[in-house]
Parts: structure tokens; C-alpha cells; sequence
């Protein structure tokens, strides 16, 4: 039974993904039975290029994306060369950790209510400055997505700060540090010249998933993304919810261009990494040490805590709109405050809470289930998967949403599955599993392995072992994967809207939903309440181990490392 | 401890390889209540080889020989199904488990009833002289403790054979005399064939048995 738990978690991630790009694939030539579609053409494709805007929508996608994950990278890079193994470094660690569980949706709305006209930055200003009313540019929707941009960096430097964070000890990067130091070199030449090129190859995957998320993203660009035109995925959403259905045609072959569109971006970054490889090697003989980087690395803390900072400030000030009475610009506070909107909301919020974990509950659950099943299988035949297998962990995760999501609503349609709970649940199934099986693995993994084999000389069978061992010892690690898988299903949308054709309404849809009415006292609570469930996971796995282990010091998360 | 039909354990030339280098070969017998250390430097398998005593050893290492306890043979029997007790240099005790907990978890299931497990589990205490610690953290205890501990834990699984992986080497030079002889008096009352391997020949002289080292 067992031994084919792999197998099972690898379909259920790359069985939707295939399905699905079939699914979008033939409708991009024409064929679509359901809706008329039984021979070949390419009509969508002409229809598709006959669209406005068109290539200034593959631009903003592609330069957009490419422009993000370069910042976040070089941003995430730079931090971690000039300040690993100091307290600042410490404290970004424990900032960075609970931010990743924001969705990105409450991260844009958030920051979107900063930097907007009359956001809090220009009612800050405004106090020395004299305005009386908000200066008139586009800051948030600007034509050339600079917020959008923004927004994509603020979410992406957590998730790849931790990334790294997880491959900086297999590089032993601490003493590395101290050799290039006492060789002369300056902190962060030093960190670039001998550790990155160690751990470059553990993060390049996590970098191409940001390159193909924010290449792709709908979420974040509906909200903070140029409008006219919009970039790609959020245009092929518009085609696919178009009332006319011969619209559905051409949206799938403009999601089979999104596709080409992530796979040009991820050529481009790959060229890049080539270029970047061989100049770099010269670089790192030259013997060029650069001692004097105080101010870069000054600026790199800087852009660090900004980056935090955004994502913090912007949960803050959804929080004060959520509760706003009467607020004119360019007051900094509401005049006056009121529960009122949270309590006419109530049932709709208890509503949309509710379905939020009903589809949350039983995907997280059965990813966490899978995953261990296969750790556990790893760890009965005594050996790992090989080194390729993690890329199809990754699959999901590089293969843009709304280039198989579509196919995949097609698929379900076929088999009578369209619109039910059971299909939803599966299709997030499809994205927890990559990030519960990243989050479980490696601590799975490096679990003392004598403490299995104590137990299993001691006259325990493998599965009392299991029950009585190992998943107690790994009880914090378990919850947590939990949380995050719980962040990863709060946070859908494209799956949630598309696979439930609008029947289910979670906080996500909802919140997406209110971006266009603009208001900002509903957007508040919706965008606060994407984090209520993250958060109580986490607090969970915080908590729980606590009270279960209060009397079991070796259980305490310093002695576990 | 009765040893009639008791005939210990016998390592019958024993070969251990990995990618087609030999690691270890012995050929060796250990009578019950015996004591047999094995003596050589770190990575000559040693702890391959007490890995592959108590079917824990990974597949990717080449065996041939035989392993006999009692007379049974142990190879192809899943590691709990073999009566093997082992210690290593970490005591290993389960942080998530009490004392108490720790070494109920190696009784035997077929010890019935609530009160007479607990009773069990309580004489094992006061026999390593730690009476009253059934509920304490094993994270609580010192060193010393927690070896014996350990050492109880592996009896009260009623093992047939006992293996020792350097298990005095973490302990402090003033508690490894004391450990030592706590160890080998109740392999020999138990009447357990024992192997030890060990990189300090100290260890060596105080089991008082056969010494053999490997190269």
C-alpha cells in the first residue's frame, strides 16, 4: 500500500496539470465538441491577433514578469550576502516567516492602499507638503505596471528569502564567510565569489516558480495591473468569463501563448544565468575585494526592511479601512470609527470563511497525508527519490495557472465533475502538495534515523514506529506544513473561480472580487479577513506543540534545530 | 537467567562491502553472559556491522555470510522480529515520551495489564537505582541517568543478543567507569551475548573479554 503512495501524489499533482494542458490545447485549434468545435482550425489564433493590444500585453507580461523575480533575486541575494549570521539577519528571518503566509492578494490590496494618490505615503507627505487633495497620477494601475511590479516583489522576497535560508547551511556558509573575510574579501563580494555559487543551483528552481507566478499572475495584476491594456492572464480570464462562449476558443489559444510567453521568460533567465556563469567565474579570480560595501550593504538592509515593511504596514491600514467612519484626505486617521460594515457582513463573512475551509480542510489534509506517506515509504525501502524527482514537485508550480485551469474545468466538465466540491478541493490539491512536500521534507529527512531503528529493536513494528516515533517527534513540523498548506489554499483563486465556475465564493474570490468597486472599507475586511486562517494555522503550530510538550524539554524547538 | 538452549550468537564469516570494497569479515561466535569487543578505527564498519546484525543496514551494502542466534538464523527476519538489543554513543531516549514512557515502549506487548506493566517498568527503575523518576522528562536527567535509562530500555525489551556501538564515548571519563560496569554486570546476570565495537581500548579491557581488532 505503501510503496504506491508516490505514484498516487505524483498523479494527483501531474495528472491535473497534463489534463488540463490538453484541455486548453485542443480548444486553441478549434476543437471543443461541447461547444461546436469538431475540426481543426486555426480561427482562434487569427481571432486572438486581431485583438487590441495584443503585444503590448505580452510585453507587460514578460518584461514585467522578468523585471519582478530579477529584483526580488538580486534583492533577496544582496541581503542575505551582507548580513547572514548577524542579529539583523536573525531578526529579518523572523519577520520574513509569518509575511510568506500572507496571500498575495491581501499583500497587493494592502500595498495598494500606501502608495495610491491618496494612500497613507501621500497622506504622510501631504501633512509637510500642504496638499489638500490627492495629486492626480496613476501610482496604483499605472500603464506600465511599476505597481504591479511592486507588488510581485514585496510577496516573492519572502518566499525566496526562505529558500535560501534552507540551502545556506548544506553550503556551509558561515565558514566560508570567515575564510573569504580573513582572505581579505568584503562581506558581500566574499558571499558572492565562493557561497552563491553553492547555493544557486538549490534555489534556481523556487526562482523559475516566481519567474513563471509573476509572468502568469491574474490576482495581483487585477488589482494593482495596468488596465488598458491588461497584461495577458488577466485578458484571458476576461475572454473565459465572457457570456459569449465562442470567446472560450480564442481564450484557450491565448493561454497556450501564456505558456510560450513563461517558457521565452524562462529561456531569457537561463541565457542569463549562462552569461552571468562564465563572466562570473573570471569575476571571482580577479581578486577584486571590494572591502569598502558599508553603503551597499547599508542599502540592501534598506530595501529589505521596505519590502517588509510594505507587506506589515499594508495589513495595518487594511485593518484601520475595515473600521474607517468618515476619513478625508489628508487626514492620517479616520474622524471616527465603526463596527458597523463588519457586523452588517457578518453572516457573509461567516459564509465565505466556512467555504474557504471546506475546500481548505480536506485538500491540506490529504497533501499532508500523501506527503508523509511518501517520506514514510523513503524511509521503509531505505533510500530517496533521485535528484529529478523534485522537478516534478515543481511542475505545478512552473506551469502557469491559466494555461491548464481552463483545460481543466473542460476536463472536469467531461467526466460530470463540473462545479462540485469534490473537483475544487482537487484542483488545490494540485498546488498545497508541492508546497507541503517542500515544507515536510526536509525535516522529515533529518530525523535522526537511530531513533526509528532504537525503536524497531526494541520489538516495534514499522507502523508503531511510525504512530509512536516519528510523527510525535515531528508533531511542530506536521502543523506546520498544515499552515502553510492552509496559506497555499486561502490564497487560490484562479482554481477556486475557474474549477467551481463562480458556485464557490472562498475570501480570496471575494476579496478579487471587490478590486473594481473600489471600496475601500469592504476591501479592508475581505483583505484581512485572507489572513485570518494563515494566521491561525500558524499560531497553531506554534501552540499546540507547546502545550502537548510543556513537560518535554528535548521536544522545544530550539533543542529540535 | 536460564542459558540452556542458549548457544549465543554466531557470526558465520561475515562479509560486509560497499561498491565492491570489502568493509569488514569476521567469523566469530560470542557465548551467552560473553562479553567480545571489536576494536578498529572509524569508517573500518563496524557499525555496518552491528547495522546488519539488527536488519537496519540499507540495501545498497553487499552481504554474504550468516547470522545465527541460537542456533536460528536472523537474515531475511525484519529488525523487530529479531530479539536484537542495541546501544548507541547517543542515548536515543524519546524526548516526546516520559522515563516511564520510554521504557514502556520497549515491554513486550504480551506483558498484560496496566498495573503489572507499570510495575514491570518501575522495577527496571529501582534496579538502575532511579526509583520515583517514572514521570520525569528524560531532557531533565544527567548523563549518567540517561544511559541507564537507555540500558534498561533494551532489557525490558527482552533481547537475546546485545550490541553496543561506542557506547561509553559521549560520557565523561569519571561516569564512563561507572556506566561501563553497570553495563557489562547486567549483560553477563542476563546472560545476553555481547558485542561491543569501540575505538578506546579502554573499553576493551573493562568488558574483561576476547578483543579483536579489525584493520
Amino acid at each position: 500500500m505503501l510503496r504506491f503512495i508516490p505514484i498516487l501524489t505524483i498523479v494527483m499533482m501531474i495528472g491535473p496539470v497534463s489534463a488540463g494542458l490538453i484541455g486548453t490545447l485542443l480548444p486553441a485549434f478549434g476543437i471543443l465538441p461541447a461547444l461546436g468545435g469538431t475540426s481543426p482550425s486555426l480561427d482562434p489564433w487569427a481571432a486572438l491577433f486581431a485583438q487590441p493590444g495584443l503585444d503590448q500585453s505580452i510585453v507587460l507580461s514578460l518584461v514585467n514578469g522578468l523585471a519582478a523575480t530579477l529584483i526580488s533575486v538580486v534583492i533577496v541575494l544582496l541581503f542575505c550576502a551582507a548580513w547572514q549570521g548577524t542579529p539583523v539577519f536573525r531578526l529579518m528571518q523572523r519577520l520574513l516567516s509569518p509575511i510568506l503566509s500572507v496571500p498575495h492578494a491581501t499583500a497587493a490590496f494592502g500595498l495598494a492602499f500606501l502608495i495610491a494618490p491618496s494612500g497613507w505615503i501621500a497622506r504622510v507627505i501631504a501633512q509637510f507638503a500642504g496638499w489638500d487633495r490627492p495629486v492626480d497620477i496613476a501610482i496604483i494601475q499605472d500603464p506600465l505596471g511599476l505597481a504591479m511590479v511592486a507588488g510581485l516583489v514585496t510577496k516573492e522576497i519572502p518566499f525566496l528569502f526562505l529558500m535560501t535560508l534552507a540551502a545556506l547551511p548544506q553550503a556551509e556558509t558561515e565558514r566560508t564567510a570567515q575564510i573569504t573575510a580573513t582572505l581579505g574579501y568584503g562581506k558581500i563580494t566574499g558571499w558572492f565569489k565562493a557561497s552563491l555559487p553553492r547555493i544557486y543551483p538549490q534555489i534556481r528552481l523556487p526562482i523559475l516558480a516566481v519567474l513563471a507566478y509573476s509572468t502568469s499572475v491574474v490576482d495581483v495584476a487585477i488589482i494593482l495591473g495596468p488596465t488598458t491594456p491588461a497584461p495577458l492572464a488577466v485578458r484571458i480570464l476576461g475572454w473565459l468569463s465572457d457570456p459569449d462562449l465562442a470567446y472560450r476558443f480564442m481564450a484557450s489559444s491565448a493561454a497556450v501563448l501564456q505558456l510560450l510567453i513563461v517558457i521565452a521568460a524562462m529561456g531569457i533567465w537561463m541565457l542569463g544565468e549562462k552569461v552571468l556563469g562564465i563572466t562570473g567565474r573570471h569575476w571571482a579570480e580577479d581578486g577584486h575585494r571590494f572591502k569598502r560595501d558599508g553603503g551597499l550593504r547599508r542599502t540592501s538592509a534598506v530595501l529589505a526592511v521596505i519590502a517588509a515593511g510594505a507587506v506589515i504596514l499594508g495589513l495595518v491600514i487594511l485593518l484601520v479601512w475595515s473600521i474607517a467612519g468618515f476619513w478625508a484626505f489628508p487626514d492620517l486617521l479616520p474622524r471616527h470609527f465603526s463596527f458597523r460594515l463588519w457586523v452588517r457582513e457578518f453572516d457573509m463573512i461567516g459564509a465565505s470563511l466556512w467555504t474557504t475551509l471546506l475546500i481548505g480542510v480536506p485538500a491540506v489534509l490529504t497533501a499532508v497525508a500523501l506527503v508523509l506517506g511518501c517520506l514514510e515509504n523513503e524511509v521503509r525501502i531505505g533510500h530517496g527519490p533521485g535528484r529529478r524527482a523534485i522537478w516534478l514537485i515543481y511542475v505545478p508550480l512552473l506551469v502557469p495557472q491559466i494555461s491548464f485551469m481552463f483545460g481543466l474545468q473542460v476536463f472536469f466538465t467531461l467526466i460530470g465533475m463540473e462545479r462540485t466540491l469534490f473537483a475544487v478541493v482537487l484542483a488545490h490539491l494540485v498546488f498545497v502538495l508541492p508546497y507541503v512536500f517542500l515544507s515536510l521534507s526536509d525535516p522529515f529527512r533529518a530525523l535522526d534515523p537511530r531513533y526509528g531503528q532504537t525503536a524497531l529493536c526494541l520489538g516495534a513494528s514499522p507502523t508503531r514506529v511510525f504512530w509512536q516515533v516519528r510523527l510525535p517527534l515531528l508533531t511542530r513540523t506536521v502543523l506546520t506544513a498544515m499552515a502553510v498548506g492552509m496559506a497555499v489554499t486561502v490564497g487560490q483563486y484562479l482554481p477556486t473561480l475557474l474549477i467551481g465556475a463562480g458556485r464557490f465564493a472562498t475570501v480570496t474570490t471575494e476579496a478579487v472580487a471587490l478590486a473594481s468597486g473600489g471600496d475601500r472599507r469592504m476591501i479592508g475586511i475581505y483583505g484581512l479577513l485572507q489572513m485570518v486562517l494563515p494566521f491561525a494555522g500558524f499560531a497553531c503550530a506554534l501552540l499546540i506543540p507547546a502545550i502537548l510538550f510543556r513537560h518535554r524539554r528535548g521536544m522545544s524547538a530550539q533543542s529540535k534545530g | 537467567m536460564p542459558t540452556k538452549g542458549k548457544t549465543g550468537l554466531e557470526l558465520r564469516d561475515v562479509r560486509i562491502a560497499l561498491d565492491g570494497r570489502e568493509l569488514v569479515a569476521v567469523n566469530l561466535t560470542i557465548a551467552p553472559g560473553e562479553v567480545v569487543t571489536l576494536m578498529g578505527p572509524s569508517g573500518s564498519g563496524k557499525s555496518s556491522l552491528l547495522g546488519h546484525i539488527c536488519g537496519t543496514l540499507p540495501a545498497q551494502f553487499d552481504i554474504s555470510g550468516q547470522v545465527l542466534l541460537d542456533g536460528v538464523a536472523l537474515d531475511g527476519l525484519a529488525p523487530q522480529d529479531r530479539h536484537v538489543g542495541i546501544l548507541f554513543q547517543d542515548d536515543l531516549l524519546f524526548p516526546h515520551l516520559s522515563v516511564g514512557g520510554n521504557l514502556a515502549f520497549a515491554l513486550p506487548s504480551g506483558v498484560k495489564g496496566k498495573a503489572n506493566r507499570r510495575e514491570q517498568v518501575e522495577q527496571a527503575l529501582i534496579s538502575a537505582g532511579m526509583d520515583g523518576f517514572y514521570n520525569r522528562d528524560p531532557a531533565t536527567l544527567s548523563g549518567g541517568q540517561r544511559a541507564r535509562v537507555a540500558l534498561m530500555r533494551v532489557l525490558l525489551s527482552e533481547p537475546c543478543v546485545l550490541l553496543l556501538d561506542e557506547p561509553f564515548s559521549k560520557l565523561d571519563s569519571e561516569l564512563r567507569g561507572q556506566i561501563r560496569s553497570f553495563v557489562f554486570d547486567l549483560a553477563r546476570k542476563n546472560g545476553l551475548p555481547t558485542l561491543m565495537v569501540t575505538h578506546d581500548p579502554e573499553d576493551g579491557v573493562a568488558a574483561g573479554g576476547r578483543l579483536i581488532e579489525l584493520s
